[in-house]
This record gives structure tokens, C-alpha cells and sequence, in this order.
């Protein structure tokens, strides 16, 4: 019989910390890599971001203001500032108004009556009228709902000092979470999720195969290393990395977007380590299945289609054949998407994200457990 | 770093029927082979006859299809992990991380083996003295010659001071200053007790090994001493031996 082996070499197979000091060593010589892993979300998420805004903004509005009062120049102030609208100059009559739309000049005029502030003083609802080219469907719908809102948000900043009277104008819409209806507010959420799916599964899945293919993994294997250290070791430094990718996105969706961050940030970075460990555990699976980068890295992009059709990213998950739904609700993404535009757009606390999170959670731990064992210490 | 000795101080290797098919191919038929203790020992034989398989099968890379094999004492069937602990092992492909400095392929080498703190310093800075790599410790391995990469690849393989030390094919591309050099190290780490299979197409290196093994698709055909076998064959050097034994195995076709 073998004398007894001494406990170094017992716990010989438990050699997670050489691994993570390895990658990240190696993470901190591969700089092109580190900047494009966070420097590639960002540049995507201002394509995307941009691309992807369904909404007109900024359409140029003429002002015939008759008025020529602080109340007036005030409801222009308020346009202007919802972001609908700029301000394209003033015009002194209505038929002018007409030029400057029917030249293109301008797509909407505010016109403002004399008796405005007067109005407005007496409790009267005063009236403001939009004219809009509505040649274009899309861009007046947008001038519309841009001027209704504009006047509401002017009507509510009067209800304060004026009192509780009748509304100064009159609002029909008035939209929650949402209230420019702008689509990168609820965009920018989704593809934080489509960027870290994309890149996580991808980093992970090209991970072990490139020391399968540079033959450092037949040395690794024939070292008392076990293959959950292995596997750890290889999975925890992204970890990190998606942590990174997640807070450039999150920034610059609110630089770029103006993003709403309505919820705690600290409960969303807690609920993304089950989304991260899970996006990493796919490409742990891709890599027990590729044998080379090139596979592996088609592998990862067959993967992402699924997510960007069936996860609720863009499509509604309710108008999908039920197969679809149930496949969709494999991805971690769909259940990520739940709890980011939930935290983010309408400030939910854990209450109502914790079963999206065990849920990404109970398929992290699902995915890396079939990896392990998949993975096997020979290199048949 | 010597874990417990093996229960026969006297050999290192013995394998017992060892068989290993790849679907229909014989890739190693029957080998009984036994290494003793302190031997460096040469695995000979044309592409495909089995060398690198043997070598894997006694590694625990590859589980034998039947037949059984012990390495250090213990069975690669059922005991892997506890050999992986006692053994270097050095391929062609050197298994070194280019971004990696010398020294960093070292430590992380050397940790994976459980090699820790101040231990692992002292044992490194001596280890690197040893074989010459100090004045490139801070050199990324990517960019060291093909010499140079092999002797880091000896350093790595040999750093937690394993019984056994399983060389495949180490000299492959390598000019002969340095594949002097490196056998200068094989003599000095078997003269320290450490047992060494080594496999290699050079027949000056062949020649230096204490016994040799011929292997032609799978099967041990010839066994001994340089001395012996070139007897048996009646010709001077191994070379012929070995250019006889392949002109035999193509014959049989």
C-alpha cells in the first residue's frame, strides 16, 4: 500500500487560486482584448441606441406669439425644454406659420394668443394652438403627442402656485415610465442584456479551447488540478469582466440616452450575478463542445439569434406561440430583461425580481454542472 | 515536493497487457513493459506506432481499453489524480502560456503542484539557476527561441520534483547545442533518482538512453540495452536497427 500522502497532495485537486492569478495575468498583458471587451459594448450600444430610437425629436417649431408675456415666453421655454421640439425662430403672422411649414422650414408653429396670460391669470383655461404638418404620420403623431405633453407639464407647473382651479391646458395623455415615450428609454435596458449574452458566452467559449488548441490544457490535465478549479478558474475573472461591460453600458445608456435610473443600482448588480454566472456557463458548454475558436465562436453567435427574437428584447414575449414562449423562457436573458427594465424604468424593489433571479440562478447552476461533468480530465 | 515513495523502490513503471484501440485501430497492442527506478528509458519507433499513446495512456491523458498499468505505484485506472501529483510531463507542444513571463509559467506551474510561499521562491530561484533561465525570468516565453522553450518547458515539468518524468518527443525542432544541453539535464535529474520515459526519431539520443523499446504498430518488438539490440540485430548503431525494424514492418503489408 501507498504510504499516506500528505495533505498538500490530498487537497491537490482544489488549485483554484494558481488558475485565477494565471488568467489574470494573463487578462492584464492582453490589453487589446480587455479594450475591446468593454470598448465593443460601448461603440454597439451608441449604434444600437441611436438606430433603434423609433421616436421623432427635435422637429423645428416656429412661435407666433401674440402674447408677448412672461406666461407666454414660458409655455415656448417649456416646449423646448421637453426635447420634442427646437426653438426655429419666431414668425409674426399666421400665414407666415404656413410658409414656414409648407417650405420645411418648420414642422409644428405654436401659435399664442393675445389674451394668453390674461387668461391664465383669471383661472381661465388659456388655449394654445399647435399647428402640425401632418403630411408625415409618423413625425406629426410625434409633434402631437410632443405638444400635448409639453402643455401638460407647463399646466402642471402652474397648478402649484395658482391652486387647485381649472387646468390652464387641457391633457389627454400622459403616459407612465415613460413619459417622452422615448424608445431608448426602453431600449437601452435590452441591449445592456443582448451586449453582456453576446460577449460573456462568447469570451468563456473561446477561453478553453484556445489552451486546448495552443496545448496548454493536455499540460493542465496532466496536473492535479481538478476540473472544477479549472473551470472556476477559467469562469470567475469574466465574472469580473461582466461586472465592468454592465457599468459602461449603465453609464453611458444615461450619458447618451438619459437612461432613468428609477431603482437601486446595488440591487441590480446583485441580481446580474446569476445572469453573468449563467451567460458564462453557456460558453463553459459551448467550450466542452468546440473544438476549435472558430467553432466555438459560431456556436456562441447560433446562440445569441434565439435571445434577440424570443427573449422580449424587441418582440413581445405575450404575442408569441407558446412553444416560443417556453423555449424563451430557457434564456437567461429573458428573465434578466424582467428585472433590469423593472428596476431600472419602474424602481421595483427584491419583491418583485426575486423568482427572475432564482430562476437565472437554478440555470447558471445547471449549465456549469453539465459543463463539469461534460468536461472530462483526458483529451479523447 | 516527493510525495510517498512508491511500495517497489525498484521500479516505476509496469504495465501489464496494456491495450488501447481508437474504434477499429490497434494504437498499442499488449505492452508489458517495466521501468525500473532512476532508468531513463527510450521509446523508439516509427510515426504511428504507438509511443504517444503509451505515453498518454501512462499519464492518465488516455484510459487504456484494457490491460493495466502502474505508475509510481499507483493504477492509472483508479488512481489518476494520485500519479498526476508524482509525475512531469513535457510534450512537444511544450505547454507553455507565450503571454506569460519565464518566471510566471514557473509560478503558476509550481502552484498548480501545490507549491506555496516562501517554499515555492526558494525552490524557483534555485531551479531557474539551475537550468540557465534566470537572465530571461522576466522574458515572455512567446518570445523565447525554440531552445530556450524547451528548457523552460523541463523547468515547468520538473519544478515540483516528480518521481517520474515523461518526455514526448522534447528535442523536436530543437539545434543541437541546446538538445546537448538538455540531455546534460535528463542525466542530472536521473542521477537524483527521477525515472524518465523519453521518446525521440534522434538516433545520437536514442544511444544515450539506458535501455531502449522499440515499438512497430502497437507491439514492443525489441527490448535492452543500446548494446544489446544492435547485437541482436547484428549491425553497430541503432539507427540501422531501426531503419531494419521498419523495413520489416512495411514488408509484412
Amino acid at each position: 500500500m501507498p504510504a499516506p500522502m500528505r495533505l498538500r497532495d490530498r487537497v491537490a485537486h482544489w488549485r483554484v487560486w494558481p488558475m485565477l492569478w494565471k488568467e489574470f495575468v494573463q487578462m492584464r498583458r492582453d490589453r487589446l482584448t480587455f479594450a475591446m471587451i468593454v470598448g465593443f459594448p460601448a461603440l454597439q450600444l451608441a449604434l444600437f441606441g441611436y438606430a433603434i430610437q423609433t421616436d421623432i425629436r427635435h422637429q423645428p417649431l416656429v412661435v407666433l406669439d401674440e402674447s408677448r408675456t412672461s406666461e407666454s415666453r414660458a409655455l415656448v421655454a417649456t416646449f423646448v425644454n421637453s426635447g420634442s421640439f427646437d426653438h426655429a425662430g419666431n414668425v409674426y403672422s399666421r400665414a407666415e406659420a404656413q410658409d414656414a411649414i409648407e417650405l420645411g422650414r418648420a414642422k409644428a408653429a405654436l401659435v399664442i394668443p393675445p389674451d394668453f396670460m390674461h387668461d391664465v391669470k383669471r383661472g381661465r383655461t388659456a388655449e394654445a394652438q399647435v399647428l402640425v404638418n401632418a403630411a408625415d404620420p409618423q413625425t406629426s403623431a410625434a409633434a402631437l403627442a410632443g405638444a400635448q405633453l409639453a402643455g401638460a407639464a407647463r399646466a402642471q407647473q402652474l397648478l402649484g402656485p395658482l391652486g387647485t382651479r381649472r387646468l390652464p391646458v387641457e391633457v389627454s395623455v400622459r403616459p407612465w415610465y415613460n413619459p417622452a415615450q422615448r424608445s431608448a428609454v426602453f431600449i437601452v435596458p435590452g441591449v445592456i442584456g443582448i451586449l453582456l449574452t453576446l460577449t460573456l458566452t462568447l469570451i468563456t467559449s473561446t477561453a478553453i479551447v484556445r489552451e486546448r488548441e495552443r496545448g496548454t490544457l493536455e499540460q493542465l490535465i496532466v496536473t492535479p488540478m481538478g476540473k472544477t478549479s479549472l473551470m472556476l478558474g477559467k469562469l470567475v475573472p469574466f465574472v469580473l469582466v461582466g461586472y465592468v461591460q454592465m457599468t459602461v453600458v449603465i453609464l453611458l445608456g444615461k450619458w447618451l440616452f438619459d437612461m432613468p435610473i428609477h431603482g437601486s443600482i446595488a440591487l441590480l448588480y446583485l441580481a446580474a450575478v446569476s445572469f453573468i454566472f449563467a451567460s458564462l456557463g453557456v460558453g463553459l458548454l459551448i467550450s466542452t463542445l468546440a473544438r476549435t475558436q472558430a467553432q466555438a465562436m459560431q456556436l456562441s453567435f447560433f446562440f445569441i439569434m434565439p435571445n434577440i427574437l424570443l427573449s422580449g428584447y424587441v418582440f413581445p414575449r405575450e404575442a408569441m406561440p407558446l412553444p416560443a414562449q417556453w423555449f424563451g423562457a430557457i434564456l437567461p436573458l429573458t428573465h434578466f430583461l424582467k428585472v433590469i427594465r423593472r428596476i431600472l424604468l419602474m424602481g421595483t424593489g427584491p419583491g418583485q425580481i426575486w423568482r427572475e433571479g432564482l430562476l437565472m440562478a437554478g440555470i447558471a447552476t445547471v449549465l456549469v454542472y453539465v459543463s463539469v461533468t461534460r468536461f472530462s480530465k483526458t483529451i479523447e | 515536493m516527493t510525495a510517498a515513495a512508491p511500495p517497489d523502490t525498484r521500479t516505476t513503471v509496469r504495465t501489464v497487457g496494456l491495450r488501447k484501440l481508437f474504434g477499429d485501430l490497434v494504437a498499442v497492442d499488449t505492452l508489458d513493459l517495466e521501468i525500473r527506478r532512476g532508468e531513463v528509458f527510450g521509446l523508439l519507433g516509427p510515426n504511428g506506432s504507438g509511443k504517444t499513446t503509451t505515453i498518454r495512456m501512462l499519464c492518465g491523458l488516455l484510459q487504456p481499453t484494457s490491460g493495466s498499468a502502474s505508475v509510481v505505484g499507483f493504477d492509472v485506472g483508479t488512481e489518476p489524480e494520485r500519479i498526476r501529483a508524482n509525475i512531469g510531463y513535457m510534450s512537444q507542444r511544450f505547454g507553455l502560456y507565450d503571454d506569460l513571463t519565464v518566471a510566471e509559467n514557473l509560478r503558476f506551474y509550481a502552484s498548480v503542484y501545490g507549491l506555496i510561499g516562501k517554499e515555492r521562491t526558494a525552490r524557483l530561484t534555485a531551479h531557474m539557476s539551475d537550468l540557465g533561465l534566470t537572465p530571461r525570468a522576466h522574458q515572455l516565453a512567446g518570445t523565447l527561441s525554440g531552445g530556450w522553450k524547451q528548457r523552460l518547458a523541463l523547468a515547468c515539468a520538473t519544478a515540483h520534483r516528480p518521481l517520474m518524468l515523461f518526455l514526448d518527443e522534447p528535442t523536436a525542432g530543437v539545434d543541437p547545442a541546446a538538445r546537448r544541453a538538455f540531455w546534460a539535464s535528463i542525466y542530472d535529474l536521473a542521477a537524483a533518482g527521477t525515472t524518465i520515459l523519453v521518446t525521440t526519431h534522434y538516433m545520437d539520443e536514442a544511444e544515450q538512453c539506458q535501455r531502449l523499446g522499440f515499438l512497430s504498430r502497437g507491439h514492443l518488438i525489441a527490448l535492452g540495452t543500446p548494446a544489446d539490440i544492435t547485437k541482436q540485430f547484428g549491425v553497430t548503431r541503432v539507427e540501422e536497427v531501426f531503419i531494419e525494424l521498419q523495413r520489416r514492418d512495411e514488408g509484412t503489408t
